[in-house]
């Protein structure tokens, strides 16, 4: 749908960086002002190149990808995969494809990333040499190795290392040749890439270090590496993996500023030395630097984003910090590892041959700041080190402290850190504040939150916050682990919080990034509701992650049958529509019952049952009731004002509009909701997790209240609202909630755990006092721009409902689920 | 028991980490792929706890690395490589049979007919 007066912005390149882009315009409130087009080169949709080695072990590119196919196309989106940009006319702003399609832009976007730089050594085009780049190059790999018994690995950095361990996992002796004296030269010192080496070796691989390559032997075929020192390997394939160059040739023919060495030359803005022009990710040169890590191009994306929305943004370089998992191995380097001699001193942990670990910090000489760090086979503290030295904090006393094993390992040194150390730059908040918080009563990360306000913003310090407080309760003596399960050593809102951030719509990239081993019932339908809260996509695309009821839309009874509860908002039916409820259930023979939420359940239908019978509950105007989620489950009434005689307002008007806003949301635990039309609350308001009462002046808006084994009455919240107040205030209220709260946790347990109880939640909603009810609005707003019942979504789905039959394997039907007659119904036998 | 393999079913049919119900004359076997159908497993279907015939419909994972499905009735955890149950002490296990996919295709090892 293209509306007048939008722009067009074509993106050159579909890698990791370019498809982000693409997702950052696409979420943000912008837009719907861009129309995108994106070129790619490669045959396939933008993956994850990063976890490329992961390639290996499942042969699957479709776990690799960065989205789902379709993400494209629901995104309104062009994508052309295998059709580069050949050239650029910037006079008339068009980009030519090398299939020849010409596409006009306002503003194009470089993020053709780099290639892998293959030398240019005499017999590197002979068969059996391959680069490591692509999930192509990685096929060839694999195929060309079931005939081999050796490789070698021509680089020995990051890349290299990497594509080494994958050769060897094919079943190769692999040797990794590296021109420069030691390992990762630019990451570690001699001794961390020594202890590096050490590791390695251990795990098989050979290394050969201070190795120039002369020539590349072989007849057609490779079979010989000869050095410059006149030796020779026999290996039957090579793998190139000795540096990047950037992509920058399309941009160099249209006549844009490159560097000397290559890369696009960019500005604070990223705009190239044409200002309709931009250039993020390795393509791009900053400050005579190329970024060759993920997370700078992210952070570059962004500010291309915000630029086009108006907003002052720049980049401003990036720190290039990383921790690798390399090789089974823990390596890590921070900050500055090769200070200016003369400026700094240093601590050193070695226990190389005894452990294989290596320590290393460099600081500033008159002890006060954190310049830099290695860290290679134990890189436990990298977390607290990093935000040591980005934040300048103070280090103690005794700098060794922060690596010393003794006072390392969960509290790694935390406890250490100087009580002015600024934990939360977004609210300006120390470890000192933190503390105190703790020495108050703060039991939880959610507690300190609420105290301190750390972790209001951007929400990146919780992880921080709570290895804090953990060190703290366990130097005290207490044992806390709040970690959601085994797969997650985090807590839901820290789950939450890094979907959000990160803007993750996979589980299993959630587990890839975040996460170990193979997930559980507990992490998976906990990241399911967190992705339905955020991004409120098809339930079905995620049906390994269901919990029990959601996997099949139905309520699972005792017997393997379901119960089917259509929606009836504000507990209100026509007659018409009784009739044809009441008439599929008697062609069903199903088990009718009122529920406690004012509506008709109709239990024993069995699986292979449920689409068809739903079809035919949707053709008479029916929708999803989500009995079966953790969701908006129903607002009940009383019939109010337009026939009750005591009635001061209209409460069914109020239940069904409530209803009808908030159907299909999803949250930590079920909703439940009612509107009652006078002082007798003949609705029972107060008993839910938010009620509404009707008043002589308007309505009065209770939360937090629960009816079921811990029963509690709802709070007051605020009083005499009109109709829309009370909307608003729920759009907050529930979304502040859907943010903050525990796993499966009703209200009424979040607000008891809330410090600063009902005022502190009057500021947030009312007061707005945490500066988010903008985005708490907007995502409410998002929920009902987004809303499709979840059985109208299955059952346009083909693909959605081929498993709902009992067997896979034949059409029977399951003749182990059987009924008997009570009270002249059905009944499990 | 003579067994033979026997073959139930394409992979493609069986979705991705999910489980599928195969039925061969009277058995009802759970049937689970992990790793996007890189690994299988196969159960009986029948939950022993209140001997529901559901297991192929519970949440896979793995628990200390051990591949499991947890039943979705009540979410005892079941080993997927040997039918134990892993979360109840006092839980009997499940059958646990042998399966391959081999060239797309899916076998169980069951007895001779």
């Amino acid at each position: 749908m293209i509306k007048a007066a939008t722009k067009k912005i074509v993106v050159v390149g579909n890698g990791m960086v370019g498809w982000k882009f693409c997702a950052l315009l696409r979420q943000s409130d912008i837009s719907a002002n861009f129309e995108i087009t994106v070129f790619g080169e490669e045959p396939r949709a933008a993956y994850d190149r990063v976890h490329l080695t992961a390639y290996f072990e499942t042969r699957s590119a479709d776990k690799l990808m960065m989205c789902p196919d379709n993400w494209y196309a629901d995104n309104d989106i062009d994508l052309f995969l295998g059709d580069k940009i050949i050239s650029i006319d910037r006079e008339n702003r068009v980009v030519t494809s090398e299939s020849g399609k010409q596409v006009e832009y306002d503003r194009l976007i470089l993020a053709t990333g780099s290639d892998a730089f293959v030398p240019p050594v005499d017999g590197i085009d002979k068969e059996g040499v391959f680069v490591y780049r692509t999930i192509e190059d990685l096929d060839k790999i694999i195929a060309y190795a079931k005939n081999c018994k050796t490789a070698a690995v021509l680089g020995g950095g990051l890349l290299g290392l990497e594509a080494a361990r994958a050769a060897m996992d094919l079943g190769l002796d692999t040797e990794v040749i590296e021109f420069a004296q030691r390992l990762m030269p630019r990451q570690l010192d001699d001794k961390g890439a020594a202890c590096l080496k050490q590791l390695i070796e251990a795990q098989g691989l050979g290394i050969q270090l201070n190795r120039a390559t002369a020539t590349i032997d072989g007849d057609g075929a490779v079979d010989k590496l000869t050095f410059t020192t006149g030796d020779s390997l026999d290996i039957d394939m090579l793998i190139v993996s000795a540096g990047i160059r950037p992509r920058d040739e399309v941009a160099k023919a249209c006549g844009l500023e490159v560097g000397p060495r290559g890369g696009v030359v960019v500005n604070d803005s990223l705009q190239t030395s044409d200002a309709c022009i931009y250039a993020i990710g390795e393509v791009a040169l900053y400050n005579q630097m190329i970024y060759g890590l993920v997370a700078p191009g992210y952070t570059m994306a962004q500010v291309v984003v915000d630029q086009l929305a108006g907003v002052a943004s720049s980049f401003t370089g990036a720190d290039m910090s990383t921790k690798l998992k390399l090789i089974g191995t823990d390596v890590a380097s921070f900050g500055n590892a090769f200070p200016s001699e003369g400026t700094f001193d240093t601590v050193e942990l070695d226990e190389i041959a005894s452990k294989g670990i290596y320590k290393k910090l460099f600081y500033s000489k008159d002890g006060t700041t954190l310049l830099g760090g290695i860290l290679v086979g134990d890189a436990t503290e990298y977390a607290t080190l990093l935000m040591l030295y980005q934040n300048g904090g103070a280090i103690p006393d005794n700098p060794y402290d922060l690596i010393d094993p003794e006072k390392t390992g969960d509290s790694s040194g935390i406890l250490a850190m100087d009580d002015d150390t600024k934990i939360c730059t977004c609210e300006n908040v120390s470890k000192g504040d933190i503390m105190d918080a703790i020495a108050g009563g703060a039991m939880t990360p959610s507690d300190i939150k609420v105290c301190t306000r750390a972790g209001a913003g951007c929400g990146g310090c919780m992880p921080m916050v709570t290895q804090l407080l953990h060190a703290k309760l366990k130097a005290d003596g207490i044992e806390v682990n709040e970690d959601i399960c085994e797969h997650f050593k985090y807590k839901r809102t820290e789950l939450f919080d890094l979907v959000k951030q990160d803007g993750v719509k996979t589980y299993d990239e959630l587990l890839g990034r975040h996460g170990s081993g193979l997930g559980c019932e507990i992490c998976k339908p906990a990241v399911g509701s967190i992705l339905a809260s955020l991004w409120n996509e098809p339930v079905n695309d995620h049906a390994s992650l269901q919990d029990t009821n959601d996997a099949f839309l139905a309520n699972i009874q005792k017997n393997g049958s379901y119960s089917i509860i259509p929606r009836m908002s504000g507990g209100e039916v026509t007659a018409e529509k009784m009739i044809a409820l009441g008439q599929i259930a008697k062609k069903y023979n199903l088990y009718v019952k009122l529920t406690g939420g004012q509506r008709v359940a109709m239990l024993g239908a069995k699986v292979e049952q449920l689409p068809i019978i739903w079809r035919e509950l949707l053709d008479a105007g029916f929708e999803s009731g989500q009995a079966y989620g953790k969701s908006l489950r129903t607002v009940k009434s009383c019939v109010g004002q337009s026939w009750c005689r005591f009635g001061v307002n209209d409460s069914t008007d109020l239940a069904v509009t409530i209803e009808e806003r908030y159907k299909g949301l999803r949250s930590p635990h079920k909703l439940k909701s009612a509107v009652s039309g006078c002082v007798r609350e003949c609705a029972e308001a107060r008993s839910k997790d938010f009620g509404i009462i009707a008043t002589e002046k308007g309505w009065d808006l209770f939360v937090c209240g629960n009816g079921g084994m811990t029963p509690q009455h709802g709070i007051l919240l605020a009083s005499d609202l009109s109709k829309e107040q009370v909307l608003l205030y729920i759009d907050r209220f529930l979304m502040y909630y859907i943010r903050t709260a525990d796993r499966l946790t009703r209200t009424s347990v979040w607000f008891n755990n809330l410090e600063g109880g009902i005022e502190h939640l009057k500021d947030v909603i009312i007061k707005d006092s945490l500066g988010i009810c903008d985005e708490l609005e907007a995502a409410m707003r998002h929920h009902i721009d987004t809303y499709e019942c979840d059985w109208a979504r299955a059952l346009k789905n083909d693909e959605y409902l081929t498993r709902f039959k009992p067997f896979v394997n034949t059409e029977d039907t399951d003749k182990t689920i059987n009924f008997e007659t009570v009270r002249k119904q059905i009944q499990p036998l | 028991m003579k067994t033979e393999w026997k073959q139930v079913g394409q992979a493609a049919q069986f979705a991705t980490d999910l489980g599928g119900c195969v039925k061969v004359d009277d058995l009802h076997i759970a049937v689970f792929n992990l790793n996007n159908r890189k690994d299988w497993y196969a159960i009986e279907n029948r939950c022993p706890h209140k001997a529901a015939d559901v297991l192929s419909r519970g949440i896979v994972g793995d628990a200390d690395g051990e591949p499991k499905v947890a039943c979705p009735l009540h979410k005892r955890s079941f080993s997927l490589k040997s039918g134990e149950c892993i979360s109840d002490d006092e839980m009997g296990g499940v059958k646990a049979f042998e399966i391959k996919c081999e060239d797309g295709v899916v076998y169980l090892k069951l007895p001779l007919k």
